[in-house]
């Protein structure tokens, strides 16, 4: 495929100099000249051949052997085991119910900063303020739920004391699904603003205008123009934060302690040898992921060709 | 139109109270060391722990070599690309983004299964953490600088530097770099805030970086993790806030900032 790459880029080249300077040995020569800039890319691709395609190839080819090395589909058979399904389809629940709140709330406070009318110095101050806390993540995330919604978290003792609510008494437990949840949805919710909001900005103003003097209302706009010229973008962005839920590890391992079932504890577990399974078996579930993560970003690059037709 | 702006303030709200409420809960929280009255002394005692400096000089260290590293597989490459081969920017556009699609935790079992055995063992150096970091953080190193790049005129300037005589060396020292000012301090502070406090790849690869450390002490300690989360947002504010004046003063559309090492 290189080859191809190489020979493509050296073509026009070749038709340059094939007209000054006939011969067959001359020719050779400006071909050579075509793909010599190549070389200047070894470096690059060398490392990134080195440290990404090596790597994430060999999660791919570990997952089709056995223990001792040979071809086996046993791996995935093991995938179908009750308990990683379990862990997959809560991975899922919890990627999906984030992405859905985050992508929401976020999709709302976009609309508020960009169109919705509010003054400028705001939209400033969000999208600051996203490019801030859709990095704030992991670890200290972790912690500062943990102060504000644990079992002797500021919120939780403040409901206890003023209205005499048992946070933890309803059911509500920030380690596992909707402790999780919450905590994902803030990172989530400034990236979804970061995203759609472009979107946003982009849609022209006219529309809007011909739609009011067609008669239609806020709400028809919405239904019948605003929608559907958004949708792609939207559930672009869905994809890009559904996928970001899923591969998170870091904020999952320091709210739980690594005792929550998501895939990517579960693969965590597999690497530190804390769970008496064979390490092939963490190669599956980690090429399920793959799996998961090539699908979202093959159907993110395609909604993303969708909807540059309108929005710019 | 009144009602438009009146439900944008009420979402706007909700906003803020999701976003700030857990910081200033956190902070509330994190004065609580001393038993009865406000006071820093969690703060405190994470800074006179020593481990705290150890752990957190490691990661800068670490860091600092991502950023050189980086900064050295990436400029290079793309300003050779707009100027010799255009051809390969889709290639080199997907292989920069591509980290986004691979999870730290997908990269770091890639990286131990890869190099644990010979002929190329480095599972215990710390080459391969800093590779891991570097390949983390591509994109948003390739952002900056396509962003900065696009923003000059790059095939004038260097048609212009040498007509007047300069080399390949001047050419990058004394007139791209100069330009690429605002992308590379960009580009520096994301990757800094980013590995810093990263923490799948430094545990995997058991490494006693920033990351594992706070998780620790998130297990032992009560009020000294809220401290730190305080001071890990004061710290991603500070790169961050310090990068969106500098690209806001340069007119730029500014640098692709968002998804994190979660």
């Amino acid at each position: 495929m290189a080859a191809g790459i190489e020979r493509a880029g050296a073509a026009p080249e070749r038709g340059r100099t094939v007209a000054d300077a006939p011969g067959p040995r001359l020719q050779g020569r400006a071909w050579l000249r075509g793909v010599r800039p190549w070389g200047g890319l070894l470096p690059f691709l060398a490392f990134a051949f080195l440290f990404m395609i090596v790597p994430a190839s060999s999660i791919v080819v570990g997952s089709f052997q056995s223990a001792s090395g040979s071809f086996t589909l046993a791996n995935f058979a093991h995938l179908l085991t009750p308990s990683i399904l379990g862990s997959y389809l809560i991975t899922i629940k919890v990627s999906a119910a984030t992405a859905f709140i985050g992508g929401l709330l976020g999709f709302l406070i976009a609309y508020a900063i960009s169109v919705g009318g509010l003054p400028k110095s705001l939209k400033y101050f969000m999208s600051t303020f996203s490019g801030v806390a859709s990095n704030f993540a992991g670890v200290p995330l972790a912690f500062a739920f943990i102060a504000t919604l644990g079992r002797v978290g500021l919120v939780t003792v403040l409901l206890r004391t003023l209205f005499g609510v048992e946070l933890y008494d309803s059911g509500f437990n920030l380690y596992s699904f909707w402790g999780l949840t919450l905590t994902y949805t803030y990172f989530q919710i400034p990236l979804m603003i970061l995203i759609i909001e472009p979107s946003l900005e982009g849609m022209k103003k006219e529309w809007r205008e011909a739609s009011e003097s067609l008669g239609a209302s806020s709400f028809q706009y919405w239904l019948k123009v605003g929608v559907p010229v958004l949708l792609p973008s939207l559930l672009a962005a869905l994809i890009l934060l559904f996928g970001n839920a899923f591969g998170a590890y870091a904020t999952a391992y320091a709210l739980t302690g690594g005792l929550i079932n998501i895939v990517p504890i579960l693969i965590g577990a597999q690497i530190r040898g804390n769970v008496l399974h064979d390490a092939n078996l963490g190669y599956a579930l980690a090429f399920g992921m793959v799996i998961v993560m090539t699908i979202s970003i093959l159907a993110y690059t395609w909604l993303q060709r969708l909807s540059s037709r309108w929005v710019k | 139109m009144k009602r438009r702006t009146r439900l944008s303030w009420l979402w706007f709200s909700i906003g803020i109270v999701y976003f700030f409420l857990p910081l200033a809960a956190t902070f509330l929280f994190s004065l609580h060391g001393k038993k009865g009255v406000l006071s820093f002394a969690a703060y405190r005692n994470v800074f006179v722990d020593p481990d705290f400096l150890k752990t957190f000089g490691f990661s800068l260290e670490m860091a600092v070599l991502t950023v050189l590293v980086g900064l050295a597989l990436i400029v290079p490459t793309a300003i050779w690309i707009q100027l010799k081969v255009p051809k390969a920017k889709p290639l080199f556009d997907v292989f920069t983004l591509l980290p986004f699609a691979i999870p730290p935790i997908i990269l770091a079992f890639g990286l131990i299964r890869s190099y644990s055995r010979p002929p190329l063992a480095l599972v215990s150096s710390p080459v391969l953490l800093v590779a891991g970091y570097v390949i983390i953080s591509f994109p948003y190193i390739y952002r900056s600088v396509d962003s900065g790049l696009r923003a000059m005129d790059l095939r004038g300037l260097c048609e212009a530097a040498q007509s007047l005589g300069a080399g390949w060396g001047s050419l990058l020292f004394r007139v791209v770099l100069p330009n690429l000012r605002t992308a590379l301090l960009s580009a520096t502070f994301l990757t800094l805030a980013i590995v810093i406090g990263e923490l799948t790849l430094a545990v995997l690869l058991a490494w006693p970086a920033f990351g594992p450390y706070m998780a620790l002490m998130g297990r032992n300690r009560a009020y000294e993790p809220a401290a730190l989360a305080i001071l890990s947002f004061a710290l991603t504010w500070g790169s961050i806030g310090l990068i969106q004046a500098l690209t806001r003063t340069d007119r730029d559309k500014g640098p692709g900032v968002g998804a994190g090492a979660h």
